[in-house]
């Protein structure tokens, strides 16, 4: 029987990976995800509440977005491979908490909107990349402002916790433009900066700018300018050293991509209106991601800036 | 768990400034926000909790008006009106740095809480103090200066160094209104170095050092500022 041909095959996969992480390293958990899931029935996803149009909340528990779609087709593979139905719980984590989280089991699938960095590959392991977000700034429309270089004496605002604050600093350094920088504690903040004139640019990766300029009272008094300051790859995360997992989550992201269904899951997100207020991101895939998708691969954040 | 230090060593990408630099200079933007709105704090919190002890009715309602609102209102919501709503009200506040604005928030909200402490010092002596300083001819002025207000903060000494900890952490908001203080640093370091673990002991500990610090300075002041026989001194 088939079912069963890949049902040992997976144990037989379980158990070299337990022989094969106990001697190599300590890990927290002395099981593989498969084999978690299998034995309990049931699979915890890790959701962000507002990282919106990738992963965020619809209220009443309910999580929607791009990677989250992605995740459910996961879930579909690791039914099929366990053989058996699978609950889905879903467990809402924090850019603080979503990588100790998903060592210690709590999380066995982080679906939200995570930068694949080399930093991070010691402690988890990624999917191939689905997203790529790149660092620009969010300036008033009729500000007149299109580069960095124009930066100087400017105020620039960034938003507490986030890998964008390295990279102005990277650039202000290299760039010998000197502003002024201003943190807001979350995102909306950072914008209230902009919008209030506190600040007259606003540093974040451009799916977050696009999202919140979609919601601002009036979005065209905005716009995304100046060059790019970063790439950063986004994906799916999962515990390190499980390699029956890490085959399941590329297997079924690889199959989404080569059967187009990739393309339409980000038309849906990105290109269309969605939940809760129905505004559009109107962000068109860019180059990196289009590239990607014919050749797919888990690249760390770092071998993006070599270019 | 294995927790690893050579991060504070690192550069923090600038090609200067390395994590240790910074988390001193973090230490010195919370002493230097903490200790600004102290000042504050005890300068018009004195001064509000002996005008609520006044027999004139329309001062005592005033200073209970001051105390009311700066109390009822939380620190956080405070923090971002004097940051985003009042500058928008009036110009040209915008050009006033926001550490101005953050110490006057945290000043004015602690105000309220040493001007109640002040009050209940003063209230807690006997009547007799006060009409003994009248019996003396006396002006008010004299009264609280010589008789009532030297009793009533040797009184209120203890729950003061409670404020004076209190207003340290409560510094803590100041990240929200973008001074590089400790709790901006623990968030923006634990990110941009995974380690977590370790950045939140770093700055758990200089709190508990500044905090420590300031309890065992209020201790001695406690201790010089005995009068024997009174509050405190009957040892």
């Amino acid at each position: 029987m088939k079912k069963t041909i890949s049902l040992s095959a997976t144990l037989s996969a379980t158990l070299s990976a337990i022989i094969l992480g106990a001697t190599l390293s300590a890990p927290v958990l002395a099981q593989t995800t498969l084999k978690k899931v299998q034995d309990s029935g049931e699979i915890t996803m890790g959701v962000r509440e507002s990282s919106s149009p990738l992963s965020f909340t619809l209220g009443n528990g309910q999580f929607a977005g791009y990677h989250i779609d992605i995740c459910h087709a996961i879930i579909e593979n690791i039914k099929k491979t366990v053989g058996k139905p699978v609950t889905v719980k879903y467990t809402p984590v924090t850019s603080q908490n979503r990588i100790p989280l998903t060592q210690n089991g709590t999380v066995d699938l982080e679906c939200g909107s995570t930068t694949n960095n080399a930093t991070r590959q010691k402690d988890v392991s990624f999917g191939l990349t689905t997203y790529v977000t790149e660092v620009r700034m969010a300036v008033k429309a009729n500000s007149g402002l299109t580069k960095i270089s124009q930066l100087n004496g400017k105020t620039v605002a960034t938003t507490t916790g986030t890998t964008s604050v390295q990279h102005i600093r990277k650039h202000k350094n290299a760039e010998k433009v000197s502003f002024k920088e201003v943190f807001g504690k979350d995102h909306a903040d950072s914008f209230l900066l902009l919008e209030s004139g506190r600040a007259d640019a606003f540093v974040m990766d451009d799916n977050l700018l696009a999202g919140l300029i979609a919601n601002a009272k009036n979005p065209k008094d905005f716009k995304i300018v100046g060059e790019t300051l970063s790439v950063e790859p986004i994906a799916i995360m999962i515990r390190k050293d499980d390699p029956g997992m890490k085959r399941i989550v590329d297997i079924t992201i690889r199959g989404l991509m080569d059967s187009g269904e990739l393309d339409k899951l980000y038309k849906k997100w990105f290109l269309s209106p969605i939940p809760p207020k129905n505004t559009t991101v109107n962000l068109v895939m860019g180059a990196t991601l289009k590239g990607l998708l014919k050749d797919p691969n888990d690249n760390p954040m770092e071998s993006y800036a070599a270019k | 768990m294995h927790l690893e230090w050579g991060f504070f060593l690192r550069d923090i990408g600038d090609g200067e400034t390395t994590y240790l630099s910074w988390l001193f200079s973090a230490w010195g933007w919370t002493l230097a926000v903490a200790g600004c709105a102290w000042v504050l704090a005890l300068l018009l919190g004195s001064v509000v909790g002996t005008l609520r002890t006044m027999q004139v009715t329309w001062v005592a309602r005033l200073a209970n008006a001051w105390v009311e609102l700066f109390r009822n209102i939380p620190l956080l919501v405070q923090i971002f009106l004097w940051y985003h709503v009042i500058p928008s009200l009036i110009p040209p506040l915008r050009d006033v740095p926001s550490f101005v604005l953050v110490v006057f928030g945290l000043g004015l909200f602690t105000s309220s809480r040493v001007a109640e402490q002040v009050r209940a010092g003063i209230q807690s002596l006997p009547h007799g103090q006060r009409h003994a300083g009248m019996a003396l001819g006396l002006t008010t002025a004299q009264t609280y200066r010589y008789v009532l207000l030297p009793m009533a903060f040797r009184i209120v000494i203890p729950p003061l160094t409670s404020e004076a900890m209190n207003i340290i952490k409560n510094s803590s908001v100041a990240f929200a209104v973008s001074i590089s203080e400790l709790t901006l640093f623990a968030m923006q370091a634990q990110e941009e170095t995974s380690r977590g673990v370790e950045v939140y002991l770093a700055v758990t500990t200089l709190y508990i050092i500044t905090a420590m610090t300031i309890n065992r300075l209020m201790a001695l002041i406690e201790k010089r500022v005995r009068v024997p026989g009174y509050v405190g001194g009957d040892r």
